[in-house]
């Protein structure tokens, strides 16, 4: 899924650690995914839930942002209900890798910016330059950030990542021969 | 002479098939399966692929089958029914070995893998569960990967991947007796923050994870996740070699001499250089308790509610300066990938025989092994008379897709690894504990140090 820039409400969410649970609760994991998993995000948070409504495509979050289960759930329901984005301070390590592989950048930038950008008026505009690696707020501050080399390519030309692995056959069966004959213990009964 | 490596950069270094822009093509050894990876086989229908290395892949289903009984046919709605027969579905399709329900191997995707010998030292494991962490007990580096991974791995048995940093975390002191692995486990996370080892992998070192038994290590690199780590390893010993050999998958023959020559050279060198250290004592130890929605709202059992974020105070229903101890639980849960090995089973079923429950509460073994081994002990009896409910093997409560959940605003006195809001079920209030709080806790009716 390509990505290269983008210019789109954004709304901001307060909470730490806001985990996978509380993104998609687990009980709709089993909808194929067909069924839009859109209408889940954040299901049942109630009272303090996110304000979804005008049409915002970026999320900021605060810190440790989609720990807990590695659910690729969560970040379905987030490119499902129309996010491309999501900023925070820090994220959880698989739901950051679930994001990358779904088409939303996920971007690092430090607390205080976070801080300020979850703080303005809820759809104001923010741009994510994947290929500059720059956030530029509502008043025209840029915030600098950084996705792995491997990733900014795959989401700037929208390679499939699965494709580009399945090319390196060669490699991959080289690699394995060698590897059975140092560890024949290894390669399963 | 090369420079001295630890235990993860000598499994990282053999695995890496090629580097591009920061990031390792690795090479997976180990993948399991369970009944939630249907995207991912979803995804490899749709591209016409196959599984690349069947025997390297290992299913059994957990998460939704029911644990009243080994029939799908008694999942509490057809949707969840579907999930376990298309788990079968496709473990048939792409010729995967599977550990079906009715097979006594079945059970929890990371109690199976070591109970199996599936996982070894060295080795990289992955599996679509965060909770993948565990396996790391065995000297092995493994971790939970999403559906599109998932599908990744199936496809090519690899997966890209940055190196994470490096996180050597020493216990070192005496273990109080009566305070479990978990309890270390729980310490840990509070100390280090729920987002605390976000992107490390790390290695638990010291004279307590030395003493511990296999078991008691598997449930300590299973809660890594919930400091936020990648990954949680132990170096492989003699209590590693003896705990895997003769397992069914483990190496056998000549094939077993030279796999340990191999792991004997596992562990760190002792100039290592790790991105982080951290050491706790665990001399001071109490059992630990959750009091919030967070893993890392962790407190001794002696301790008092924090003034912590009130939405976590409003959801569980508590309020700051008020004690852990003597609060009413109305459900205990025993069991998960954290606590449902045969010496958690031991440790809740000593305490259980002191009395009688007063509240509801279960006892979910993590296998189908697990359970004929407590049983050929006499602890299902031991549970039964105690008025505890005696299951099959599965995730059951701790996540709750299966059915098995709580009612809105109950207290559950939970083994599991997670007290996230609605995590057993919508408005529920999970505190987290070892087997043996958690079974004193049923007893009680409330939540009490199991020590007194």
């Amino acid at each position: 899924m390509k990505f290269t820039t983008l210019t789109a409400p954004a709304v901001g969410y307060e909470p730490v650690n806001v985990d996978t649970d509380q993104i998609l609760p687990a009980r709709f994991l089993k909808m194929p995914r067909g069924a839009g998993y859109g209408q889940f995000l954040f299901h049942d948070l109630g009272a303090g839930k996110p304000d979804l409504a005008r049409g915002a495509k970026i999320f900021v979050a605060n810190r440790n942002f989609g720990c807990g289960s590695s659910r690729e759930g969560a970040a379905f329901a987030f490119y499902d209900a129309g996010f491309r984005s999501i900023l925070a301070p820090s994220f959880g390590d698989i739901f950051y890798m679930n994001c990358l592989k779904n088409g939303i950048v996920p971007v690092r930038l430090p607390d205080k910016v976070c801080a300020r950008l979850r703080a303005l008026p809820a759809g104001a505009a923010l741009t994510v330059d994947l290929e500059k690696q720059e956030v530029v707020a509502p008043e025209g501050t840029r915030h600098a950030f950084q996705v792995d080399a491997f990733y900014r390519e795959m989401l700037l030309k929208g390679v499939d990542e699965l494709g580009l692995t399945l090319s390196l056959e060669s490699e991959i069966g080289a690699f394995e021969r060698r590897y059975a004959e140092a560890f024949p213990w290894a390669s399963g009964s | 002479m090369s420079a001295p490596r630890s235990l993860f950069d000598k499994i990282w270094d053999r695995h890496v098939v090629l580097r591009r822009d920061g990031q390792c093509l690795l090479y997976v050894d180990r993948h399991i399966v369970h009944d939630g990876s249907f995207h991912a086989f979803a995804n490899l229908s749709r591209r016409g692929l196959k599984v690349r290395r069947p025997a390297q892949t290992f299913g059994t289903p957990d998460h939704y089958v029911p644990t009243a009984s080994r029939s799908s046919a008694d999942a509490p709605t057809p949707e969840i029914r579907r999930m376990v027969e298309t788990f079968s579905g496709n473990m048939r399709a792409h010729g995967i070995r599977a550990f079906e329900l009715g097979d006594d191997r079945q059970g929890i995707v990371h109690v199976v893998g070591p109970e199996q010998g599936i996982t070894l030292p060295g080795l990289l494991v992955v599996c679509g569960d965060s909770h993948t962490s565990t396996h790391g007990a065995l000297g092995a580096f493994a971790f939970g990967i999403g559906q599109s991974e998932n599908a990744h791995v199936l496809a090519t048995q690899t997966l890209w991947q940055a190196r994470p940093r490096t996180l050597r975390v020493s216990v070192e002191g005496r273990r109080p007796d009566g305070v479990a692995a978990k309890d270390v486990a729980l310490a840990l996370i509070a100390k280090l923050g729920a987002g605390g080892a976000a992107g490390h992998a790390i290695e638990y070192a010291g004279a307590v994870v030395r003493a511990m038994s296999i078991e008691e290590r598997l449930t300590l690199c299973n809660m890594s996740i919930e400091a936020g780590a990648r990954a949680g390893m132990v170096a492989p010993d003699d209590a590693t070699f003896q705990y895997l050999h003769g397992r069914p998958f483990a190496p056998k023959g000549a094939h077993w001499d030279q796999a340990l020559a191999a792991w004997k050279t596992l562990p760190s060198d002792a100039e290592a250089a790790f991105n982080r250290e951290v050491t706790l004592d665990a001399t001071g130890l109490e059992p630990m308790v959750t009091w919030g929605t967070s893993p890392e709202h962790a407190l001794p059992v002696s301790g008092v509610i924090p003034n912590g974020p009130t939405r976590a105070l409003e959801y569980m229903g508590l309020v700051p300066g008020e004690p852990l101890q003597g609060l009413s639980v109305d459900r205990v849960f025993i069991g998960s990938c954290t606590n449902s090995r045969i010496e958690d089973l031991r440790a809740a079923a000593a305490v259980a025989r002191r009395g009688k429950a007063k509240v509801p509460a279960m006892v979910v073994p993590g296998s189908g092994l697990v359970k004929k081994q407590a049983e050929a002990e006499g602890l299902d009896r031991i549970f039964r008379e105690a008025g505890f409910e005696w299951r099959h093997a599965g995730c059951s409560m701790c996540v709750g897709i299966n059915g098995e959940t709580g009612r809105p605003a109950e207290r559950i006195a939970s083994t599991s690894n997670r007290n996230f809001e609605g995590r057993q079920g919508q408005g529920v209030r999970t505190h987290l504990m070892s087997p043996a709080m958690a079974a004193a806790a049923a007893l009680a009716g409330r939540i009490v140090d199991v020590r007194r």
